[in-house]
């Protein structure tokens, strides 16, 4: 599971605003069967989200949903996604992004059985990610 | 066709209702507030094991597709120091408002001090919740939680749903299990 990412900032309002570009390569396996693929006969469908986790001086925890995806029974299990840009806006609480050194994106997945337990599984393998000191005042999209 | 046993058995009712005195009845009836209260201290239980006002809600939109539809009903819990995490399936209310919305929760934004606020969207909406809080509101708290959705099952609520669109259903569902409970007969 690997994910690149390239960033800049730019202050909306009053808030931090976050543009991230990313790639994802993933396998999502069951690694209770011994690695099978994860669409056994009691899953209907993945809901996976790639979360941005950070720390700001005015909140101790932070996570921001930056992208979602629902894989249905029968989709390929794996992920190999270039150039995605986030799906939602990355607005901090504040202004916490500028400078901040450690945000963390994980890829994670609810699992929706047919009937039973829904598990919140994060993937393994993350990536840390530093926002630079200053704005950008030009808008890159 | 003649059904000449299912007539005899008709008779019979009848013949038992006639037959049963003032004690035989108190003696039903007492079963049936048994079955009653039974029932009751059940669902009490579930609200304290799960810690949850509502351990068990039915789905009433389609917000959620293709996860979950209307129809189906979800298991809750809501323990206390259980944090709210970005990715959960969460069961809300709306300050002043009964009907409890089940949604995502997309954004997260946690004090120190445990203070949490956080934003949530319907998987098959195209916006975020904002437009569904009170006026004015942009975050959900902690206390607007009823519960968060730990397993699921398919379709059993439609009953609820069915009772509450069709009034009359429920009505005659409720009759058919009281003359049941009334009629029935320990041999």
């Amino acid at each position: 599971l690997r994910k690149n990412v390239e960033d800049f900032t730019g202050p909306r309002e009053r808030s931090d605003l976050g543009f991230v570009t990313f790639d994802i390569t993933a396998d999502i396996l069951n690694e209770k069967n011994g690695l099978q693929t994860i669409f056994d006969w009691n899953v209907k469908q993945l809901f996976l989200y790639l979360s941005a986790e950070y720390s700001t001086k005015n909140n101790a925890l932070n996570q921001v949903v930056l992208w979602d995806k629902i894989m249905l029974r029968g989709d390929n299990p794996r992920l190999s996604l270039k150039d995605m840009k986030s799906k939602y806006f990355f607005f901090d609480d504040g202004n916490g992004l500028k400078g901040n050194r450690n945000i963390t994106l994980t890829l994670s997945w609810n699992v929706v059985p047919n009937a039973g337990i829904l598990p919140l599984v994060t993937g393994s393998g993350h990536v840390s990610v530093p926002f630079p000191d200053t704005y950008e005042t030009t808008k890159s999209y | 066709l003649c059904w000449p046993g299912s007539g005899g058995a008709a008779m019979d009712l009848f013949g038992d209702l006639r037959r049963m005195n003032k004690r035989q009845l108190y003696y039903q009836v007492l079963n049936f507030a048994m079955i009653v209260s039974s029932a009751l201290m059940i669902w009490k239980g579930l609200i304290v094991v799960t810690g949850s006002e509502s351990p068990i809600v039915v789905v009433l939109s389609g917000s959620m597709e293709p996860a979950f539809h209307r129809g189906d009903l979800l298991f809750l819990t809501n323990f206390h120091d259980d944090p709210i995490r970005a990715g959960e399936i969460v069961v809300f209310k709306v300050e002043g408002r009964d009907i409890p919305i089940v949604h995502r929760v997309i954004k997260v934004h946690e004090k120190g001090n445990g203070n949490i606020k956080f934003l949530t969207k319907g998987d098959n909406n195209e916006v975020d919740d904002r437009g569904l809080y009170k006026e004015g509101q942009n975050w959900l708290e902690k206390k607007d939680v009823v519960g968060r959705a730990r397993g699921f099952l398919p379709y059993v609520g439609m009953v609820t749903i069915i009772m509450n669109d069709y009034p009359k259903f429920k009505y005659a569902l409720l009759a058919v299990m009281g003359a049941y409970v009334l009629l029935k007969r320990e041999s």
